[in-house]
C-alpha cells in the first residue's frame, strides 16, 4: 500500500504547487512520463504474474526515462527531434499495450 | 522471487510513483494551458511560420486580383454610362432633325399674307431653302407641318399641299435659328419678302425669344433603305 500513498502524495503535490515545467525541460516530460508508464504498467504485469522484484522495477523506470530522454535531446540534436519523439512513443505505447493485454489475459482469462 | 512492496524498497518504489503522478499532473495542466507556443519546437515554429507566410502570399494574391477585376467592372461601367449618355445625346440630335420631337429655342416668326394663289409651292419651297441656308435648325409652318428633309411641297386648289396635308393662307412659318440672320434672310432685297409684296402681299416677321414647335412629323417605316454596316 505504500506505493498508493505515494501516488496520492504525487498528486496532491502536483495539485497544490501547480508548478510550471521549465521551458528547457519541456521536451522531455511527455515522453519521460510515458517511457514511466511503460515501467509501470510492466511492473503491475509482473506482480499479477507473481514475478515481481523491485529491483527490476526501479532499475527499469530510471534507465526508461533517462533512455527516452537521451533519445530526445539527440533527436533534438540531430534535427530529427519530433520524428524520434513520435518513434519514441509509438514504441512505448506498443509496450504498454501488450503489457495491458498481458494483465487483461490473467485477471480475466481472455 | 523477491517480491517487496513493503520495507524500504517499498518507500522507493513509492518515491518513483510519486514522481510519476506528481509529472503527469503538472504536465496535465501544462498541457492545458498551452495555447502559446512556448512548448513547440524551433523547427515546427519555422514550418508553421513559413505555412502562414504562404497562406498570407495567396490571400493578397487573391486581394490583388478580387481589387483588379473590380478596377475593370467599374471601368466598364463609367464607359457604359459614358457611352449612353452619348448615344443619348446623338438620339436627341437626330430626332430634332427628323422632326420626330418637339423643339424650342429663339427663333422667329414670319406670317405670310396674300391674295389667293399668289403664295404657291415654289415660293414656300424657296423660303425654306432661304431659312436653311440662314442655319435654321427647325422649321414648322401653320403650326402643324414640320418641315424635314422627306417634306415636299404641291400646289393645290385651296392653298398649298406640304407632305400630303393642305395648309391654306395666311401662313405662318416659326423658324428656329438665330433670329437676327433669319430676320436678314427674309428681308433681303430680291428675298422673300420682295417676292411675296411684288404679287401684292406683306411679309411680317417677328423675332422671338423662345418658340415652341409642337409640330412633328411622320417617321415612316422605310422599306428599301437599310443603315449601311460601318465595320
Amino acid at each position: 500500500m505504500i506505493p498508493v500513498i505515494g501516488l496520492v502524495a504525487g498528486i496532491a503535490l502536483g495539485l497544490l504547487l501547480q508548478p510550471t515545467v521549465p521551458s528547457g525541460l519541456q521536451p522531455y516530460v511527455p515522453i519521460a512520463i510515458i517511457a514511466a508508464l511503460d515501467a509501470v504498467v510492466g511492473a503491475a504485469r509482473a506482480l499479477i504474474e507473481g514475478r515481481f522484484d523491485d529491483r527490476v522495477f526501479v532499475i527499469s523506470f530510471v534507465s526508461n526515462v533517462a533512455i527516452a530522454a537521451v533519445m530526445v535531446f539527440l533527436g533534438d540534436q540531430l534535427g530529427v527531434g519530433s520524428q524520434l519523439s513520435t518513434g519514441v512513443i509509438v514504441v512505448l505505447g506498443i509496450r504498454i499495450f501488450a503489457n495491458a493485454a498481458a494483465i487483461r489475459r490473467s485477471i480475466f482469462h481472455a | 522471487m523477491r517480491e517487496r512492496l513493503h520495507g524500504r524498497s517499498g518507500w522507493v518504489i513509492a518515491l518513483l510513483v510519486g514522481v510519476l503522478a506528481f509529472a503527469i499532473t503538472v504536465q496535465w495542466r501544462q498541457a492545458e494551458e498551452a495555447d502559446d507556443f512556448s512548448g513547440v519546437r524551433g523547427a515546427e515554429l519555422a514550418e508553421l511560420l513559413r505555412s502562414l507566410d504562404a497562406t498570407n502570399a495567396r490571400l493578397t494574391q487573391q486581394i490583388d486580383d478580387l481589387r483588379a477585376s473590380r478596377d475593370d467592372l467599374r471601368d466598364s461601367n463609367e464607359s457604359t454610362a459614358e457611352a449612353r449618355e452619348a448615344a443619348i445625346r446623338r438620339a436627341n440630335t437626330l430626332a430634332i432633325l427628323a422632326g420626330t420631337v418637339g423643339a424650342e429655342g429663339p427663333g422667329i416668326e414670319i406670317s405670310i399674307t396674300a391674295p389667293p394663289g399668289a403664295v404657291t409651292a415654289s415660293v414656300l419651297l424657296d423660303a425654306v431653302q432661304e431659312m436653311r441656308d440662314a442655319g435654321a435648325e427647325v422649321i414648322a409652318i401653320n403650326g402643324v407641318a414640320r418641315v424635314v428633309a422627306s417634306t415636299w411641297f404641291l400646289d393645290d386648289d385651296a392653298g398649298v399641299r406640304v407632305s400630303g396635308r393642305v395648309l391654306k393662307p395666311p401662313y405662318v412659318m416659326e423658324v428656329i435659328g438665330d433670329p437676327d440672320t433669319l430676320a436678314d434672310a427674309v428681308t433681303f432685297r430680291g428675298g422673300l419678302a420682295d417676292r411675296v409684296e411684288s404679287r401684292g402681299g406683306t411679309v411680317e416677321i417677328e423675332k422671338r425669344r423662345q418658340i415652341q414647335v409642337t409640330a412633328v412629323a411622320d417617321a415612316p417605316e422605310h422599306q428599301y433603305a437599310r443603315p449601311a454596316s460601318e465595320d
